[in-house]
């Protein structure tokens, strides 16, 4: 297949055609194309549509500044928007769309915002849509959102792996031009662990854009002899395709690397890796981005910047026009005459606007077809190659907050010396716009830091390059037309928008940005930010450097977020963590839940039964009856060993803990430093220096590190030693009537009876004949119930052999749910009772507090709303009319009091339906609750629509004297 | 962000957990402080500009609690201390 405007040479490989689909057109590119060079080599020019106008654009640049070509590339869940065809790797099979337009791209719908223009000038938004208010929400915001955007995401989970990886070095250079090639060959030499890395596919910047030639040879040749020397070191990583998009704190630099975006396929390997580059040294060798100049209709088809053409000539062998003119404010723009002559391409006009040429209004409806020059003159051209001048690239230098000062003599804005601690800048970027000497200062440059670093082998010498002069002028902006001259073309703003919001009081360089989203696009304004910054000075009379620069940030070019997610995505996001006895869980008819990062049983439903609820009444009626038997295994276990150990308690517990004696086991109620309630459990004492505590599922890893913090930072003398052992016992709670019985055939040899294990016992024990084992005599379900530990290991064959031991007591598993019922039952608080906000007096836990002693929280927890004696109590609740089921969250009003905030009671905390008692039962926060059993109040829910009478009562509905777990 | 544990050497920051200000260590005796005393303990904080003493908790290690000393404007870490070598010094024993 043809390709109109492929001419000769250049790095691209014309034995190796690829084919690739535009807009449902098969077309064919060659081995080292861009999307973009593949693009114009077929002849296509209008690749996509403006943001705000629809208006017709084309490819502007030849890499990562692109503002116009962004196109959807890939197909399906791979299809990924807004994708700069300057930084597409052409691959066989490669299919790509134009976005922003409504029908043909030809003929997009939208271009009528073009006419309506003056509706849409800077800060339209905000004047627009102001009124009448009610439209907001129905007519405005969805005509809004279906217009904006550029693509359009796919909505399917993104089908690619992405990873993330830490690197090392010595020195980590950033951009393989001139500069990058220079200093990564003299440090590597000297003996530094160098990483080059380039956002190129083709390592050597301008130097295969551009006809300078080095070390006497062109500085395309130089620049692959060099990769190739650099390649073969050992203490050299290249890293082709990758971008350094963020400098970060010590050193550490973020990376993105396309590891296989250029392939049709990844073939399960990673497309994307993130790197975090630990680096000693670096250095910014980024180069300079050109820019344009605003003249009126600057933005159509065939407008480009002049070092693109020169890229687009020389890289890639395409002409990106028949009819070249020439327009620039610098003697860099003049370079493209030549380059264009030396391949034979016509060049209609060369417009150099020192001496006082302008091109001052262009036309071509889907393309440029002509220039109206200030003298009168209309000049023929498909292609206008325009250079404003280059602006450095400083981006990352102002990662920490550092600001680029301006420069005159090359008219940009170039690094001050605020730097990230440990970075350099050589080249182009540091403002030094000529070859020869980019190459002298990063070779100076790269020198030094291996000097620093202590490598002191010899770095060779820098290589001889032609050099040149460079000079820029101040010409920004051509008058003298009416119509709109583009300065951001990514997201439409004119020279008249930063005009307009100058004049309606958004002068600040910040305000100007964020009026009229200059800057503000995917491409951060790469190639309109300085120009926009001169308008605006000219607009308020102030000096460039006094108007002052934005703020840059990272990232440098957009980052996928599946990039920064890697592989924690999904579920590996957060993996469930599983219990001992799960697979028996599984087996056994469990639906599961999860709680904080564990999975747990749920309930285990039985052949017969219709909904949770018959499982959960089933398991909640048999324990009480006979027995059941729960995996407690995520509790958090804390194994505490020393001679303080019992005084580390007694502070960290703000009950009393130095007189537990050996072998028994007691209720711990945690406070924060504030006094509100931080955790619960029970601390066992195994033997004299030997405690274990249990925590909340929640608050397992939390606590952990609080006492930690108590025991290395408040108290660090203590004799006491801390670790967490959740994971290494399966623990399991035997709870009901029978319970006794069942483990009196499970451990060995150990009198059970109550005298010599009583209600809160605990002891080591040996079960099926030695494995060894933790019996504690403990009931959070209220019944005669004992909790066993095994280690983990044995987990899974525990469960089955309690189950099996159990068959003639026709011994149950139960589920979270049913354990949930269980405590409601006997107003045992938990997570929804312990809030953040609970007060140990709101428990009824307030003599638990001891005054004899200093503990964590117990000094605040005296203060006196928090300790009030008409403050909320925990209490329980049920249904007035028996038939009715409570809510979980609704609020307690006084019989005919207006449902507000001012009128507001307390708030049901947990509710339940009760199989002993045969309906729904509550508990919950009341002010004054603990002297109002007996009362009804409305428990009223609007979110559920529900309000109801109750009745106030003890929040031990079963058993409040605790006969049974004493039993 | 690289914190230079003095045990473990160079250690990256996702390893750590952030607490907040090191004086969360010079805690008073809850039996004679008064409730001013511990109310400025819990709640008063410096927000210096500059270079600030910090804790931070190695959980993903060795799980040593940390002093750290942060210019809060340039994030230059200037030294690292074990938390309980801190609290020594400052008179904190048993």
């Amino acid at each position: 297949m043809s390709q109109p405007n492929r001419i000769a040479g250049g790095q691209i490989d014309d034995k190796h055609a690829l084919s690739f689909r535009w807009n449902g057109r098969n077309l064919t590119g060659y081995a080292g194309d861009t999307l973009a060079s593949a693009l114009l080599a077929n002849g296509i020019r209008l690749v996509g549509r403006s943001f705000k106008y629809h208006r017709p654009r084309g490819i502007f640049s030849s890499g990562s500044e692109e503002p116009n070509a962004l196109v959807q590339l890939r197909e399906g869940a791979a299809q990924e928007p807004n994708t700069r065809a300057t930084m597409v790797e052409l691959f066989d099979g490669l299919v790509a769309t134009s976005q922003n337009h409504r029908g043909a791209l030809e003929w997009d719908l939208l271009a009528i915002n073009d006419l309506i223009s003056p509706l849409l000038s800077a800060g339209f938004y905000y004047k627009t849509f102001m009124w009448p208010k009610a439209f907001w929400e129905k007519l405005y915001e969805p005509v809004i959102r279906s217009a904006a955007g550029l693509g359009r995401l796919s909505e399917l989970a993104d089908p690619d792996i992405y990873d993330h990886g830490f690197l090392h070095c010595d020195l980590l250079v950033i951009g393989a031009g001139p500069a990058g090639l220079t200093a990564a060959r003299a440090a590597a030499r000297a003996g530094c662990r160098v990483i080059l890395a380039d956002e190129d596919f083709r390592m050597g910047g301008r130097l295969n854009a551009e006809t300078h030639a080095v070390a006497d040879m062109p500085g395309a040749e130089w620049a692959s002899a060099t990769c190739a020397e650099l390649a073969s070191m050992p203490n050299v990583r290249m890293m082709p395709r990758t971008t350094i998009y963020g400098a970060f704190d010590h050193g550490i630099y973020g990376g993105i690397e396309r590891k296989t975006d250029h392939l049709v396929d990844s073939a399960g390997k990673p497309r994307q890796v993130l790197w975090r580059i630990m680096s000693k040294r670096a250095l910014l060798c980024a180069g300079a981005t050109e820019r344009s100049i605003a003249f009126a209709n600057n933005d159509r088809p065939g407008v480009m910047l002049a070092g693109g053409v020169r890229s687009y000539v020389n890289r890639y062998g395409v002409a990106p026009g028949q009819q070249v003119a020439v327009f620039t404010n610098n003697s860099d723009g003049l370079r493209t005459a030549a380059d264009l002559e030396a391949k034979g391409i016509a060049v209609s006009a060369v417009i150099d606007a020192r001496k006082g040429d302008a091109v001052i209004d262009t036309s071509g409806r889907k393309g440029l077809r002509s220039l109206r020059l200030n003298d009168g003159r209309k000049i023929s051209a498909d292609c206008l190659a325009v250079s404003g001048g280059w602006s450095p690239n400083v981006n990352l230098t102002c990662h920490h907050r550092g600001r680029p000062v301006w420069n005159d003599g090359i008219m940009g804005f170039v690094p001050a010396g605020d730097l990230p601690p440990g970075l350099s800048v050589a080249g182009a970027a540091n403002g030094t716009m000529t070859l020869a000497s980019v190459i002298a200062e990063a070779h100076d440059a790269a020198k030094m830091i291996a000097c620093d670093l202590g490598h002191a082998r010899g770095a060779g010498k820098a290589p001889t390059s032609s050099d040149e002069t460079y000079e820029a002028s101040a010409i920004w902006h051509v008058g003298g037309s009416q119509a709109r001259a583009w300065v951001d073309l990514q997201n439409d703003v004119t020279t008249k928008d930063i005009k307009q919001s100058m004049e309606e009081g958004f002068q600040a360089v910040e305000h100007v940005k964020r009026y009229t989203t200059l800057g503000m696009a995917t491409d951060q304004g790469k190639t309109s930010n300085t120009l926009g910054i001169a308008i605006m000075a000219a607009a308020s009379g102030n000096a460039i450097p006094d108007t002052g620069t934005t703020v840059y940030r990272p990232p440098y070019t957009p980052v996928s977020i599946g990039a920064f997610a890697g592989r924690s995505r999904g579920k590996d996001f957060r993996p469930f963590r599983l219990t001992p006895s799960h697979e028996w869980a599984l087996a056994n008819g469990a639906d599961f839940v999860e709680t904080g990062m564990w999975l747990r049983a749920q309930w285990f439903k039985r052949p017969g039964e219709a909904g949770w609820r018959d499982s959960v009444d089933r398991e909640v009626a048999m324990t009480r009856a006979s027995v059941g038997i729960c995996d407690v295994t995520t509790l958090g276990k804390i194994d505490i060993q020393g001679r303080d150990a019992a005084e580390f308690l007694n502070r960290v517990y703000s009950n009393p803990f130095l007189k537990l004696p050996v072998g028994k086991v007691r209720y711990g109620l945690m406070l924060r430093e504030d006094g509100i309630v931080y955790d619960d459990g029970t601390c066992a004492r195994l033997a004299e220096t030997h405690y274990v505590m249990t925590t909340t599922t929640a608050n397992a890893g939390t606590v952990f590190r609080k006492l930690e913090f108590a025991r290395q930072c408040l108290w660090p003398d203590l004799d006491v030693h801390l670790i967490s052992t959740t994971d290494g016992w399966a623990q399991f709670a035997v709870a009901g009537p029978n319970s006794r019985a069942l483990l009196s055939k499970v451990v060995d040899s150990m009198d059970l009876s109550n005298e010599a294990f009583p209600f809160m016992a605990c002891s080591e024990c040996r079960v099926f004949g030695g494995t060894p084992a933790r019996l504690f005599r403990i009931s959070f379900s209220g019944e005669l119930a004992y909790e066993i530990a095994v280690p983990a290991r044995y987990g899974h064959a525990m469960m089955g052999a309690l189950m099996q031991v159990g068959e003639e007591f026709n011994a149950v598993p139960y589920g979270t749910e049913a354990l949930g019922v269980m405590r409601i039952e006997k107003g045992h608080a938990a997570g929804n009772e312990l809030n953040g906000q609970t007060t140990a007096h709101m428990l009824g836990l307030g003599g638990m507090v001891s005054r004899k002693k200093d503990s964590i929280g117990s000094k605040l927890s005296e203060r006196p709303e928090m300790i009030r004696d008409d403050g909320l109590r925990l209490v329980g609740f049920r249904p007035v009319d028996r038939t009715q089921m409570l809510s979980a969250g609704a609020h307690f009003l006084e019989k005919g009091a207006p449902a507000d905030m001012a009128h507001d009671q307390g708030w049901m905390t947990s509710v339940a339906y009760s199989p002993e008692l045969g309906h729904s039962i509550g508990i919950g926060y009341l002010k004054r609750g603990g002297e109002r059993f007996g009362e009804t109040v409305r428990a009223y829910s609007p979110v559920r629509n529900q309000d109801i009478m109750v009745e106030i009562c003890s929040p031990h509905h079963i058993d409040p004297e605790g006969e049974r777990q004493r039993g | 962000m690289i914190i230079e544990h003095p045990l473990l050497g160079p250690r990256d920051a996702a390893e750590f957990v952030y607490l907040g200000d090191a004086a969360m260590i010079d805690r008073p005796d809850g039996m004679t402080v008064d409730d001013t005393g511990m109310h400025d303990y819990m709640y008063l904080r410096d927000n210096p500009a500059g270079d600030i003493r910090e804790l931070w908790y190695h959980e993903q290690g060795d799980r040593s609690w940390l002093v750290v000393t942060r210019n809060t404007i340039t994030h230059e870490i200037t030294k690292v201390e074990l938390a309980r070598d801190v609290a020594r010094r400052s008179g904190r024993s048993r």
